[in-house]
């Protein structure tokens, strides 16, 4: 930036014309891998799809879509399904804790917060509570909810910093789980409600494997382009400048608890809609879906992946989806809880960055010096995250 | 805080419980009284096992998240040394023992290593409390363990004057809670150890620098605040009970209490659980569907109103 330019910065507002500099820098920054071109409009469809889209983006992307059509229905649903719902819900956790630096445990407590609306307004098998209203105005009460509730949880934690947020939304996410088993009147108890079931839209029973997959797939890839938009906007690039320096970016004129308590609401958006697909996936909700195994199940999953990337919460999805449904059947049954929590403690002490991590990292073995620089300078924005985003 | 404020603050807070208090007091002292002692003897729990977090926390900035589950490992210790031998102090003695060793292994070898990465070393303690939690599991099943109190504190105090009878064992817990908080403010303020572990909390960087082996005092440190833990879970496993899940408990009453009570400061961890303590046995015995309710409002009001804790220091 020119001597010209900076001073037009500061005479006409430093919020005004930060946003565009900082666009520029962006991918420096290890917000996107591919380079971004000089003049953003200038660019053609063809030329833009062109760079960012290659060859493993179009097999991943024809994979997922076939996937439903060579896999048996057990794979579709309980494998595939599952794992792009608990990998939504975990893809709020990435955002938030990736380029927000807010660890945050209260997510599946959105999620749950959505499953109980979805359960109270819509139908169940507890007729008394259970009011029985059409599924789209359901989801939307549900989801508008959620989000509300993950805006206010947000608001709670962004006053205070760092690992602190970490152990104020356990609380939230525990106090809530210890009034749904206590309370009967509204959410029923330890009983939670049955036959929460997915509704049949247009002939389509949304109930059976294919057509859920294909639901949760939607949904996953929406979460996931949203996600990816959104770290490029203004609002991310600026949410990413809090994570790094919170200082800096209060006294460049952001307002960082604004930014904060937005991110919140973002990824409650993300979890509520996640946390619908579960109730409909599970066909009941229950104090067990947002009790502190689930609170740390989603954190599990998306360490696991790694938080550098919104692809990371859904690989974590998969790997725990599998270890959780054939890793009892290598050890003993019982025993899921160790291997999955040793697994946790050997990502973390040794591969921070998840499985991207250590894909990054047999990359650069692989292509040798040039890649090396590279993840040096992704090394940096995780030493950030490490340090709490302080 | 003027003094107008601490004012308004004190009786927008006082009046509502003075007035319950006469209320309660008026329909049902017996019930009143007992709940009362209850959520007193409760604190003293609380207060211990979060003193144990505090200290670990105001030192090492260590989010301890394997806390309950050290809880749970000392309450065990002690279970299986008292059904074998019978001495229950020996039990408490154990319990201290073996999760001041624990948590001595975990600094020792993994938090020795990470200094600074607060993130990660919450990570490292939430993966080890899964796994410790499920060997728990594994060796003791899941079925409730309760630890009979040793004979000279079993049954009942009876002939006291309006309550009847009181459980001798949980009235002991409140000067035995007294007596540690007084050991641990006399063992932070008048020992050379004590004095290391305060200018620790204040300036690690100075300390260090004044040639003071810092890795030591974080040893020892670590290895008080898990004895506290494990010294708590033998207690607990009398009043309350061990069975799975009650690490979970005490990590959120720990949470709350230091939350509430300001991180890193003993006697705001005695405030912290006094509130909780209280609160929560209120809120079972006048509004059993929603005592959690009471949890969390306390929570939010302090969260809103001083983030850092009612005795938190700014980091």
């Amino acid at each position: 930036m020119s001597a010209a330019q900076w001073r037009k910065a500061m005479n006409s507002g430093a919020q005004a014309q930060a946003w565009p500099r900082q666009r520029r820098i962006a991918p420096a920054a290890g917000a996107g891998s591919v380079p971004e071109a000089a003049g953003e409009n200038a660019v053609a469809w063809p030329q833009w799809i062109g760079q960012r889209v290659s060859a493993r983006h179009v097999i991943v992307m024809l994979a997922v879509l076939v996937y439903p059509w060579v896999a048996t229905p057990f794979f579709t649903f309980q494998i595939g399904g599952q794992s792009l719902v608990l990998g939504l819900i975990a893809l709020s956790l990435t955002f938030l804790a990736g380029y927000g630096g807010m660890v945050s445990l209260a997510q599946m407590t959105v999620a749950g917060i959505a499953g109980y609306a979805v359960a109270i307004f819509g139908t169940s098998s507890m007729a008394e509570i259970s009011l029985g209203w059409p599924w789209w105005l359901v989801v939307g009460i549900a989801v508008a909810i959620a989000t509300v509730c993950a805006t206010f949880i947000g608001w709670l934690s962004v006053r205070t910093e760092g690992i602190y947020t970490i152990m104020i939304t356990l609380a939230i996410g525990m106090a809530f789980y210890y009034l749904t088993v206590q309370n009967y009147s509204v959410l029923n108890g330890w009983q939670g409600f049955q036959r929460v079931l997915a509704p049949t839209v247009a002939g389509l029973d949304l109930r059976s494997p294919v057509p859920f997959y294909y639901l949760a797939l939607f949904w996953a890839l929406a979460g996931y382009f949203f996600v990816k938009y959104l770290v490029r906007t203004p609002f991310g690039i600026a949410l990413q400048g809090i994570r790094d320096n919170a200082r800096r970016m209060n006294a460049l004129g952001f307002n960082v608890t604004a930014h904060r308590i937005a991110a919140y609401a973002v990824a409650g958006l993300i979890a509520a809609v996640g946390g619908v697909l579960m109730t409909w996936y599970n066909g009941l909700v229950t104090p067990g879906s947002v009790g502190v195994s689930g609170l740390i199940n989603i954190l599990i999953i998306a360490v696991l992946g790694g938080m550098r990337h919104p692809i990371g919460p859904f690989l974590g999805a998969i790997v725990f989806v599998l270890l959780q449904n054939f890793a009892i059947d290598v050890f003993d049954r019982e025993r899921f809880n160790l291997v999955i929590g040793a697994m946790f403690l050997a990502i973390v002490l040794f591969s921070p960055d998840g499985l991207l991590g250590l894909w990054a990292r047999l990359r650069a073995r692989l292509e040798g010096a040039d890649a090396q620089s590279r993840i040096s300078t992704r090394g940096a924005s995780r030493r950030h995250l490490a340090k709490g985003g302080s | 805080m003027s003094k107008f404020w601490r004012w308004f603050w004190g009786l927008v807070i006082g009046v509502p419980i003075a007035v319950f208090s006469v209320w309660a007091l008026a329909t049902n002292e017996r019930l009143f009284l007992v709940t009362l002692l209850n959520g007193l003897t409760l604190a003293s729990l609380y207060f211990i096992v979060a003193a144990g977090f505090t200290l670990v926390f105001g030192l090492m900035r260590n989010v301890n998240l394997a806390h309950g589950s050290l809880y749970l490992l000392g309450g065990y210790l002690g279970y299986v040394l008292a059904e074998h031998t019978g001495w229950y102090l020996a039990a408490v003695a154990i319990g201290f023992a073996g999760a001041a060793l624990a948590g001595l292994a975990m600094q020792v070898s993994i938090f020795r290593f990470m200094p600074g990465e607060d993130l990660r070393q919450t990570m490292v303690t939430i993966g080890l409390s899964i796994v410790i939690a499920d060997i728990l599991l594994w060796i003791f099943g899941g079925q409730v363990h309760q630890l009979s109190p040793p004979d000279w504190l079993n049954g009942p105090w009876r002939g006291l004057p309006v309550i009847n009878a009181y459980s001798k064992f949980r009235l002991a817990l409140l000067p035995l809670g007294i007596a540690i908080g007084v050991l641990l403010w006399l063992f932070l303020n008048r020992t050379r150890v004590g004095m290391l572990i305060r200018a620790g909390v204040d300036d690690r960087g100075m300390l260090s620098a004044s040639g003071v082996n810092v890795n030591l005092v974080f040893a020892i440190t670590f290895a008080i605040g898990a004895g506290l833990a494990g010294l708590g879970g033998v207690i607990g496993a009398v009043e309350l009970s061990m069975v799975p899940g009650e690490d979970v408990r005490m990590l959120l009453a720990s949470l709350v209490v230091v939350i509430v009570g300001g991180m890193g400061s003993v006697v705001g961890a005695a405030l912290g659980a006094i509130i909780l303590g209280v609160a929560e046995t209120f809120g079972l015995a006048y509004a059993p569907t929603y005592s959690v309710v009471f949890t969390f409002v306390i929570l939010v009001l302090v969260l809103a109103f001083r983030p850092r804790g009612i005795l938190g220091q700014p980091a």
